[in-house]
């Protein structure tokens, strides 16, 4: 991988460009845009397989309406959750689904900020990602309220509406707040990167009401440059400030366990562990969504194999830190001297729902490791398998640290049985329904590559092999860089 | 020179093409300039305007105004003290009622760890607000008017063309001239905006 440092016209050291995050020949400004935009501009591009994949998301999103429908009507009791386990399905789907959408952030913040040009091909549909994925984790702490009509009682409405404030020391509203600010600061930073292409959506649109509404979204934007400098340092600093929020969003999240004292929630490893398993479960996520988009619609050449490496690598080392996670757990267990956490272990290894706990170990930490291999980081399938098990292995990672704890705690007498009922499961499928129906719905109105980036990034290269060296000289070292690349592309 | 002029803009394929055109334009005196391109170009902004940094300390500004909100909130709420000030309150108006300290779980009632988070996350939701709305603001958007979309090609601007205008407010700015001096920055077109 040839990647250089370039230094931009004004001097300043810029961003890491590499020639195989955009390979190919001829590509210019303008045709880069026209193959993005077409997504949007031309419906007939979109193949049999969007139809069928959309088709499957609004069944299961009508699950899901249903599965609410009756929830409203009967309240939470069809739920399996029972004392002792008062927290089910309901509050591990919240806690996976909002780890999912936290590589959207990743993506779209840490990486503008490590400068790693790569994510400009990927960070428009994983911040997409990234809302939708909020908005099915919202879906369940508001209906585990029971009375979801009444859920403006957790914000802070002040005496005269609500009579009471709520509990400032209370994780759970911590929450809420985490929450709300992450799901609003991730449209605004979406919206904020959408302007530009959305002005360039209206200027290509031959039709009048696609123009007007274009228009309505990009306020006006001309891309003048004293607009750009103002917006790109906006970007950078919103970059700068999504990075320590992504971070706490899901600490705060991790602390609805760790200030608990449940035997395995009470530990100080879960902030740091679950922060690395957000990230791990939302790359697979990216990935999974990923590789049928750049297959369906001919963008190989932007979301490149490279891509899925770099992506693979990044799931890999959140993996290991996962791992770790897992087995300092049982250190803890073990060197706190403490019988319960002990007992808590043991419980996970042999107990009830001991397939479970060792489903999870084989999905999250054994079969990952197969991405060490570069030829595995490069096939598709075996990627594409790999993220789907992560993603089965996060979501039993959930599991296993809430109903397993939570079913045998202090006193014998009082342990019990935790199985989620027909309706746990129908809303849970019904949010990936839902999901599913956001996602290929965006694809369909919103341009999925950031346009504007891309072009920025055809410039870097371009500035990085001088200007006088025409489009076609480059593509020879390109072919050879990666060199696993053929066979299964 | 008619007070319909906007400016004169040209037009130009690469973005190295407007940096080079708009250093000249600089050291030919013209001060009243834009240029508009598809994707940001680093130093275009810096050649023809002065930097401003007042996106980055309205953000800064925004932050602290959340921080204290949201620990001003947590704070208030549970203090015993505001409570008795309130309690003196003239009016019976919502301040009355404002300051409700609850003993729970034996905590303090001022339990400034527990209130870091809100308040951090406040600070984040408030500074994101600063920077975005800022931005706009101080951009003039949403504005679905301005005259340089009556440049001719200018629905390229956001594709794949770079346009530098010669605003006609410019104390320079003279029809003949600067269209000649436009010519001579080798552009691939030059022509006349209309206000």
């Amino acid at each position: 991988m040839d990647i250089e440092e370039t230094t931009q016209p004004d001097g300043h050291q810029e961003d890491l460009i590499s020639d195989s995050m955009l390979p190919g020949k001829g590509h210019d400004y303008k045709n880069l845009g026209d193959r993005i935009a077409a997504l949007v501009l031309q419906q007939r591009v979109h193949p049999y397989a969007w139809l069928v994949t959309f088709g499957i998301g609004f069944l299961l999103l009508n699950v899901m309406l249903m599965s609410i429908t009756y929830l409203l009507y009967k309240g939470i009791g069809i739920f399996g959750v029972n004392v002792p386990a008062g927290w089910g399905l309901d509050i591990i789907n919240f806690v996976w689904w909002i780890g999912i959408g936290h590589a959207g952030t990743l993506i779209s913040a840490i990486l503008l900020l490590l400068k790693q040009r790569w994510r400009s091909s990927i960070n428009r549909f994983a911040e997409a990602m990234t809302l939708f994925a909020v908005a099915c984790a919202g879906i369940y702490p508001l209906l585990h309220t029971g009375r979801p009509w009444n859920a403006y009682w957790l914000l802070p409405l002040g005496p005269n509406i609500l009579g009471l404030w709520p509990q400032f020391r209370s994780p759970l509203l911590w929450d809420v707040f985490a929450v709300s600010t992450y799901a609003t600061v991730s449209a605004l930073f979406w919206y904020v990167g959408l302007i530009p292409d959305l002005a360039m959506l209206r200027d290509k649109t031959t039709s009048k009401p696609l123009k007007v509404i274009f228009g309505l979204g990009a306020l006006g934007w001309r891309g003048a440059s004293r607009h750009w400098a103002r917006y790109e340092t906006a970007y950078m600093v919103l970059a700068g400030i999504s990075a320590p929020l992504v971070l706490s969003v899901h600490t705060i999240v991790s602390f609805d366990f760790a200030v608990g004292i449940v035997p395995g929630w009470h530990t100080t490893i879960f902030p740091p562990y679950f922060v690395a398993g957000a990230v791990y479960a939302g790359f697979a996520m990216v990935l999974t969504v990923g590789i049928p988009i750049r297959a369906w619609y001919g963008l190989k050449d932007m979301i490149t194999m490279t891509h899925i490496d770099w992506m693979a690598k990044i799931m890999l080392t959140t993996g290991l830190i996962v791992f770790y996670g897992y087995i300092l757990e049982i250190f803890f267990g073990w060197y706190s001297g403490d019988k319960y956490e002990w007992a808590m272990i043991l419980n996970r290894f042999r107990g009830p729902y001991w397939l479970t706990y060792w489903a999870l170990l084989t999905c999250n930490g054994i079969i990952p490791q197969l991405l060490w291999s570069a030829k595995v980081r490069r096939n598709l399938v075996a990627v594409f398998l790999i993220s789907q098990t992560v993603s089965i292995g996060m979501w039993l990672e959930r599991f296993v640290i809430i109903p397993v704890s939570l079913h045998r705690d202090y006193i014998p007498s009082s342990w019990g049985y935790y199985t989620p009922s027909f309706w746990d499961w129908s809303m849970f499928i019904g949010t990936m329904g839902f999901f599913i129906v956001l996602m290929f719905g965006f694809m369909r109105v919103l341009p999925i590559i950031n346009m504007f980036e891309m072009k920025e990034l055809l410039f870097g290269i371009k500035h990085k092999h001088g200007n006088d060296v025409p489009d076609r000289d480059r593509t020879h070292t390109i072919e050879v860089t990666p060199p696993v690349d053929e066979h299964h592309d | 020179m008619s007070s319909t002029v906007y400016g004169l803009v040209a037009e130009f394929d690469d973005a190295d093409a407007i940096l080079e055109a708009a250093d000249k334009i600089r050291d030919a005196g013209y001060r009243v300039v834009e240029a508009y391109t598809p994707f940001p170009v680093h130093g275009l902004a810096d050649k023809i305007a002065k930097e401003d940094i007042r996106v980055p300390w309205l953000m800064f500004a925004c932050g602290i105004v959340g921080l204290c909100v949201a620990y001003g909130l947590e704070w208030s709420t549970n203090s015993p003290w505001v409570e008795k000030i309130m309690s003196h309150a003239p009016v019976d108006i919502v301040t009355r009622a404002w300051a409700y300290p609850m003993n729970v779980g034996g905590k303090p009632f001022h339990s400034w760890v527990s209130f870091i988070p809100p308040a951090y996350e406040w600070t984040i939701l408030f500074t994101a607000f600063g920077a975005v709305f800022g931005m706009l603001l101080l951009n003039g958007l949403p504005r679905p008017y301005h005259s340089i979309f009556n440049a001719k090609n200018f629905d390229r601007a956001s594709q794949d063309k770079f346009f530098l205008c010669i605003e006609s407010a410019d104390p320079k700015f003279d029809y003949e001239n600067t269209w000649q001096f436009l010519q001579s920055l080798h552009p691939a077109d030059v022509s006349e905006v209309e206000r």
